[in-house]
């Protein structure tokens, strides 16, 4: 009876073998390390702000009278309201954990190189609307940072030649930041960019098992059809979409075998996210800041104006270029040198296990400089931390110059033909 | 179906027509879309002027005044503040104020109608903070200068004409909204004279 209706069901619609392409038939290497557990936890993240995003609706009022008062009543008047608006904001720094930790996979690993770019800009895309998302949700609690914090990111498209002026008052839809901007900002952030979000990962995963999982060795573990002897190809069933054009060896299906690894990964992060969620949800006012338990004040600027520590290390870009314009050009420039990392890079090898030293010195250098950078943006602004952010600022951008430079002529150790571990 | 032989050059022309129109159609879609991001009636008519009662402030002392929602400064300069503007002209970005931040009839030296009163938008001009009125101790800010305003964000400084110093993100002088004196003891913000 139901294999019947399963079988009526995938005729119609071929769920299961869907189902067999994407998890139980998926041929994954099987040399993942801890580097390869970010994108499901990043998943997990995103299901987590999707669900507890739609309950503080409930009963989040979205106006400028009312939203500070709204979000109070949700933390002390509505049956754990307080943990889902918790869980919404831990989960918001945590995204930013995962994701962080995801790209810089894909930077050693070299998991953006040729024939993943597209991969890569997917994934990029989706760091931007993820920025964006962050960005809007933090003016929703109307408190005085949510102000001051959208305020100064408006502004910065006031830096605009010509249309700038105009272009900060169209998106405030007023002369100040008002009930006007936080109503538009609530759409965007509760409809319009959850559902691109959603769309985006869903090509993002697409793309991947297009091209197939990079692995730590940046090996191919799709060979020629019949280039590999039986005996040395894997042995599990892997799709016929996969195994029609290729010999796949080194691969084992993603489903059992990662998802039980990814769970272990899961229940890890879990555990810490509700330390942090339990017992330091503010962060200590790196998640939520001090002047945000203050209603907004346009007429009050906070001693202090800090982003949310995941935009540290762009804010300090803008900051530390003493010009309103070169500033904004550097802080976009920033991102976009990301998104234009495939092309920067002129090397074939992936992994940097089997890349120059120059090229371990150089990704170590900017991780260091990301988190100099990180840390400068939540500080107050002074001129030794303004040199400080400058040198770390030319790190970040000289990475990519420099992996332009040495990636041309680079010299390569030989890459093995099988995975190593 | 009938069997007349295919005009290619008559399907592209209405291929192409067709695409022309649709187009038309999504940017003419597009205007009200883009349009009701622009402030709404209520808050154009919130931007209306503001009134300020002049005659009561001290010398030295500033009030903010608010017009749309944002803070506007108005000092009462003293004689000695007004004679000691032009001594650090050196150190400004644009001492003769030749960026439009100011209405024509306060282009001028002290960038105000009457000298006495500075009235300038409490708006850093680098990303939108409050500067704060240091009125006595600016110079640990800037070595010669009295007073001033300094910008807790970032580190912007202004002088008493509301000029940005040199060295600091602040792109130009703080903003002077349009505004006019009615009669000696009450400024109108936002309205410029002869046209209320």
């Amino acid at each position: 009876m139901f294999a019947n209706l399963m079988a009526w069901i995938e005729q119609r619609l071929p769920l299961m073998d869907a189902m067999n392409k994407h998890a139980a038939q998926y041929p994954a290497p099987k040399n993942f390390n801890f580097w390869y557990v970010f994108g499901i936890l990043a998943s997990v993240v995103l299901v987590n702000q999707l669900l507890t995003g739609v309950w503080l609706t409930m009963n989040y009022e979205p106006s400028g009278d009312g939203a500070f008062a709204s979000v109070e009543y949700i933390m002390r008047d509505v049956d754990y309201g307080w943990l889902l608006r918790y869980m919404h904001s831990t989960g918001a720094s945590a995204f930013f954990v995962v994701v962080y930790m995801h790209m810089f996979r894909g930077m050693m690993y070299g998991s953006y190189q040729k024939p993943r770019e597209l991969l890569w800009l997917f994934g990029m895309l989706i760091f931007l609307v993820l920025m964006a998302e962050a960005f809007m949700g933090y003016l929703l609690p109307w408190g005085n940072m949510s102000y001051w914090g959208a305020q100064v990111i408006i502004s910065i498209f006031g830096a605009i030649p010509v249309i700038g002026d105009d272009l900060t008052l169209w998106i405030r839809g007023d002369y100040v930041i008002s009930g006007a901007t936080l109503n538009r900002f609530f759409a965007l952030h509760v409809i319009a960019l959850p559902l691109v979000l959603v769309v985006l990962v869903f090509l993002h995963i697409l793309a991947l098992h297009e091209v197939g999982s990079n692995n730590p060795d940046g090996t191919n573990i799709k060979k020629p059809k019949g280039s590999v002897p039986p005996e040395e190809q894997s042995k599990f069933t892997f799709h016929e979409q996969y195994t029609k054009k290729y010999d796949i060896v080194d691969a084992i299906p993603f489903h059992p075998y990662y998802t039980v690894k990814d769970l272990v990964a899961v229940v890890i992060f879990l555990i810490v996210f509700c330390w942090v969620m339990f017992f330091a949800p503010e962060g200590g006012g790196y998640f939520i800041e001090a002047p945000n338990f203050e209603p907004a004040n346009g007429l009050k600027t906070p001693e202090h104006i800090a982003p949310v520590w995941y935009f540290g290390p762009f804010y300090t870009i803008l900051r530390v270029i003493p010009d309103k314009l070169l500033g904004a050009i550097g802080m976009f420039g920033a991102i976009i040198a990301l998104f234009m990392l495939p092309w920067f890079d002129r090397g074939t090898v992936k992994s940097l296990r089997y890349r120059c030293t120059a090229h371990t010195v150089n990704l170590i250098q900017f991780a260091i400089c990301f988190i100099v950078l990180g840390v400068l943006g939540t500080l107050p602004a002074n001129p030794l931390n303004n040199l400080i952010g400058a040198i770390a600022s030319f790190g970040y951008f000289g990475f990519f110059v420099a992996i332009w430079i040495y990636s041309k002529n680079e010299k390569t150790k030989p890459v093995p033909e099988r995975v190593t571990g | 179906m009938s069997n007349a032989p295919v005009n290619n050059g008559r399907r592209r022309f209405l291929t192409a027509a067709t695409s022309v129109v649709g187009g038309v159609g999504v940017v003419g879609v597009a205007v009200p879309f883009i349009g009701s991001w622009n402030p709404s009636a209520r808050a154009k008519a919130a931007g209306a002027p503001v009134e300020v009662n002049v005659s009561k402030i001290e010398p030295g002392q500033l009030i903010r005044a608010e017009w749309r929602g944002k803070p506007v400064y108005v000092v009462r300069r003293t004689e000695e503040i007004l004679s000691s503007l032009s001594a650090h002209d050196g150190q400004l970005k644009d001492p003769q104020s030749e960026v439009p931040q100011q209405p024509v009839y306060a282009t001028n030296a002290f960038r105000s109608i009457k000298p006495e009163f500075l009235v300038a938008l409490g708006v850093c001009t680098h990303l939108g903070c409050a500067p704060t009125y240091r009125k006595g101790d600016f110079e640990q800010e800037v070595a010669g200068v009295k007073d001033g305003f300094f910008c807790p964000c970032h580190g912007s400084k202004f002088d008493m004409a509301g000029r940005v110093f040199q060295s600091v993100p602040a792109p130009t002088n703080l903003m002077v909204p349009e505004h006019s004196f009615p009669n000696d003891s009450t400024l109108l913000i936002g309205v410029s004279e002869g046209e209320a």
